[in-house]
C-alpha cells in the first residue's frame, strides 16, 4: 500500500529517501483526538491520502477516551458529552481505512518531525524548517516509536497537521505526591478507559471547567464528591457575558454539569483551594482554604475535609514540543499558557505545518473538531465554509473568556512549604528552587532547572513546569523537548547521521 | 456521612460485561483483571494506589496523570522495570511487583 509506513532503515541500510515518492502521504496527522480525527476524515473525504498517527490504542484522544472493546461497555457514551460527534467520525475513519485512503497507525508515538531534505542539510535545531524563501520542503519525515518493543517507524508526507492536544496544568501543594492524589484529567482518563475510581470519596480541586465534568463523571460512576474546590470565581465570567450568550450550547452544557452536581449533592466552593493533603501512605483528608483574588490563602479560613482521593488540575497546557522543534511561532494565550500562533487557515508560521485544537490555545473538543475540518479544507485547497469560520470564532471567544477567568493568580505559591516536592520525578522541594532563585541568582526556570534538577526527570517538566516558572518569577515558556517521548538509544543510533 | 445500600459503580454506568476476566499477581497477591484494563486500572480496582517507591525519599507513588505523561506509575511487570502501569495492558498471569527506586537493584555495585 503506497501510504504504509516504512520501517526505519538500520545503520548502513539504504535510505528510503532514495525513493522519495514511495510511501509519501498527502497529509500526515499527528494525534487522533477531536482535531486530528476530524481533519483526517475530512481530508480523506476530499481525496487526500492521509496517514493518521496516534499514541493511543483507539481513536478519540483524551476527550473521547473510551474502554477497550474487550471491556464490553454497552454504553460508553454515558461517560461523555457529544459522543455522537465522535461516533460519526470514528465510523468515517473505519470506512476510509478500509478503502485505503487513510492509513491509521494507533500506538505510534511521534517523537520528532524533520524536513526530508534535512538528510542532506546540516541539522537545523529550532530554526524554522521552511527554506529562506518561506517555501515548504517537498516532504516531511515523522519519526515514531511503536509497540511494546519500541520499534522505529518513519512516515513521509507532503504536509503535516499537528493535533497533539494538551496535558494537565498542575500547581503543587503540600501532600500532592501522596498516593490517592491524582490528576483530575487522570481520574477522568482512568474512569473513561479502565472503568475504575481512585477512591470512594473524592475531593475535586483546582481550577477550570474540566473540574465540573470530572466531578459529574465521578459522581455518576458511584464516587461521593464532598466538594469541587475551584480557585477562581465564576463571576470572572461576567465581563465575557456577550461571548457566553453567543454560545447557548455551552451554557446548556454548564447547566447539565450543574444539574448533575446538584443531583449528586456536590458542593461547588469557588475562590477556594486545597492547600494541603494529609495522610501517610495515602491521602486521608485535605485542608481547604479561602483565597483572595490573587489566589493567596486567607488566614483563619482553613478547614479539613476527609476523603480517600483528590482529583486535582488547574486547566490544560498545549502540548507543543513537535511544533516548537520545527520552529513554529507561539503566542501567550488568555489562560497564561503558550500556544501556537496560527492563521485563519490553521497554518503555523512554518510552511507545510498546520495545527488544530488545543495546540492553538486550550478551548475544548468542539472547536477542535471545527478547526480540524478547517485545516483539512485548507490543506486540500478547498474554500473554507463560512459557517465553520463563524463557529470557530464563537467558540474561541468563549474559550478565551474561560481561560482569563481561570488563569492562576500569582498568590498560589503562598500555599507551598519549603519541604513541598515541586518536581515529582527528581524530588526537588520548593525550598531548593527558592534558594536557587533568591541566593544563586536563577532568574528563569531554565537556570533553576540546571541548579536543582527540577524538570529533568522522566516527565520532562510536564508536571512541574508551570510551578518552577512561577517560583522563578516568569511565565511558563513554550514546551521545548528534543524528543517528545522516551526513545531507546538504539533507535537514535540507527538514524542516518545528518538526521540526528 | 452514611453509605447508600447499593453504590453505583462505573460498570453500572456503562453496562455490559468484559469479554473475559483473569488473574494476575501483585507482590504475590492475586487480583482480578477485566480484559482490556491497564495494569494501573486493575490495581485501582483492587483499591491499590501505590506500586513504586521513589529513588531518594523512598516515598510511595502510583498513577497520577493517567495518560502516560508523568511516569509516576512506573512498575515492574514480569521482571521488566520502569513500565508505565497506566499504559501497559494487563495480561493473564502477569507478575506485577512494587518497583523500588530505579528498579535496577540487580545492577547495583
Amino acid at each position: 500500500m503506497p501510504t504504509s509506513p516504512s520501517d526505519l532503515p538500520g545503520p548502513g541500510a539504504q535510505d528510503a529517501a532514495d525513493h522519495p515518492e514511495e510511501g509519501l502521504a498527502d497529509l500526515a496527522v499527528v494525534g487522533a483526538g477531536p482535531a486530528g480525527l476530524a481533519a483526517a476524515v475530512t481530508a480523506a473525504g476530499f481525496g487526500l491520502r492521509v496517514t493518521l498517527i496516534d499514541a493511543g490504542e483507539r481513536p478519540g484522544g483524551q476527550f473521547y477516551r473510551h474502554p477497550a472493546p474487550q471491556l464490553g461497555a454497552e454504553r460508553p457514551e454515558a461517560l461523555h458529552h457529544g459522543w455522537a460527534a465522535f461516533a460519526a467520525r470514528e465510523r468515517a475513519l473505519r470506512a476510509h481505512t478500509a478503502s485505503g485512503r487513510v492509513t491509521y497507525l494507533p500506538g505510534h508515538h511521534v517523537w520528532t518531525v524533520v524536513p526530508q531534505d534535512a538528510a542532506q542539510d546540516a541539522p537545523q535545531d529550532a530554526a524554522p524548517a521552511g527554506d529562506a524563501a518561506g517555501r515548504a520542503p517537498a516532504a516531511w519525515v515523522l519519526h515514531a516509536v511503536a509497540g511494546p518493543e519500541e520499534h522505529a517507524v518513519a512516515v513521509r508526507a507532503r504536509a503535516v497537521l499537528l493535533a497533539t492536544g494538551s496535558y494537565e496544568r498542575q500547581l503543587p501543594f503540600p501532600g500532592w505526591t501522596l498516593p490517592g492524589v491524582v490528576g483530575a484529567g487522570g481520574a477522568q482518563a482512568m474512569l473513561k478507559g479502565g472503568l475504575v475510581l481512585p477512591g470512594r470519596r473524592v475531593v475535586v480541586a483546582g481550577s477550570g471547567p474540566l473540574l465540573l465534568a470530572v466531578a459529574g463523571s465521578l459522581a455518576s460512576a458511584g464516587a461521593r464528591v464532598p466538594a469541587v474546590v475551584e480557585a477562581a470565581a465564576y463571576t470572572g465570567y461576567a465581563p465575557a457575558l456577550p461571548a457566553l450568550l453567543r454560545n447557548p450550547a455551552k451554557l446548556a452544557e454548564g447547566a447539565v454539569y450543574g444539574g448533575a452536581l446538584l443531583r449528586h449533592g456536590v458542593r461547588l466552593l469557588t475562590r477556594h483551594a486545597v492547600t494541603e493533603a494529609h495522610g501517610t501512605d495515602r491521602v486521608e483528608a485535605v485542608t481547604v482554604a479561602r483565597l483572595d483574588a490573587d489566589w493567596r490563602p486567607l488566614p483563619g479560613t482553613a478547614r479539613r475535609i476527609p476523603c480517600d482521593a483528590v482529583a486535582v488540575g488547574h486547566g490544560l497546557v498545549p502540548q507543543l514540543e513537535l511544533a516548537t522543534g520545527l520552529g513554529c511561532a507561539t503566542r501567550r494565550a488568555a489562560d497564561g499558557t503558550a500556544a501556537l500562533d496560527l492563521d485563519a487557515l490553521q497554518r503555523t508560521s512554518v510552511p507545510g505545518i498546520w495545527s488544530a485544537g488545543e495546540t492553538g490555545g486550550i478551548a475544548g473538543a468542539q472547536p477542535a473538531l471545527v478547526e480540524g475540518e478547517i485545516a483539512a479544507h485548507a490543506v486540500a485547497g478547498r474554500p473554507v465554509p463560512a459557517a465553520l469560520v463563524r463557529r470557530r470564532a464563537r467558540l474561541r471567544a468563549f474559550a478565551d473568556a474561560m481561560g482569563r477567568a481561570h488563569r492562576p493568580g500569582e498568590g498560589w505559591t503562598g500555599w507551598l512549604r519549603d519541604d513541598t516536592d515541586v518536581c515529582r520525578c527528581e524530588e526537588v522541594p520548593a525550598g531548593r528552587i527558592r534558594e536557587a532563585v533568591a541566593d544563586l541568582g536563577a532568574g528563569d526556570a531554565r537556570t533553576a532547572k540546571l541548579l536543582t534538577r527540577a524538570g529533568m526527570g522522566w516527565c520532562q517538566g510536564r508536571m512541574c513546569g508551570p510551578a518552577v516558572a512561577a517560583l522563578a518569577g516568569e511565565e511558563q515558556a513554550p514546551d521545548r523537548r528534543p524528543l517528545s517521548c522516551p526513545v531507546p538509544m538504539r533507535l537514535l543510533a540507527g538514524l542516518p547521521p545528518a538526521d540526528g | 456521612m452514611t453509605d447508600r445500600p447499593h453504590r453505583r459503580s462505573p460498570r453500572d454506568l456503562v453496562g455490559g460485561r468484559p469479554d473475559a476476566t483473569y488473574t494476575l499477581r501483585f507482590d504475590g497477591r492475586e487480583l482480578t483483571a477485566q480484559a482490556g484494563q491497564s495494569i494501573a486500572a486493575v490495581l485501582w480496582g483492587a483499591g491499590i494506589l501505590a506500586w513504586r517507591t521513589t529513588r531518594q525519599g523512598g516515598a510511595p507513588r502510583g498513577a497520577f496523570c493517567g495518560i502516560g505523561s508523568c511516569h509516576d506509575c512506573l512498575v515492574t511487570v514480569n521482571g521488566r522495570p520502569n513500565q508505565r502501569a497506566c499504559l501497559v495492558p494487563a495480561r493473564p498471569g502477569d507478575a506485577v511487583t512494587t518497583q523500588e527506586g530505579t528498579g535496577r537493584a540487580d545492577l547495583a555495585v
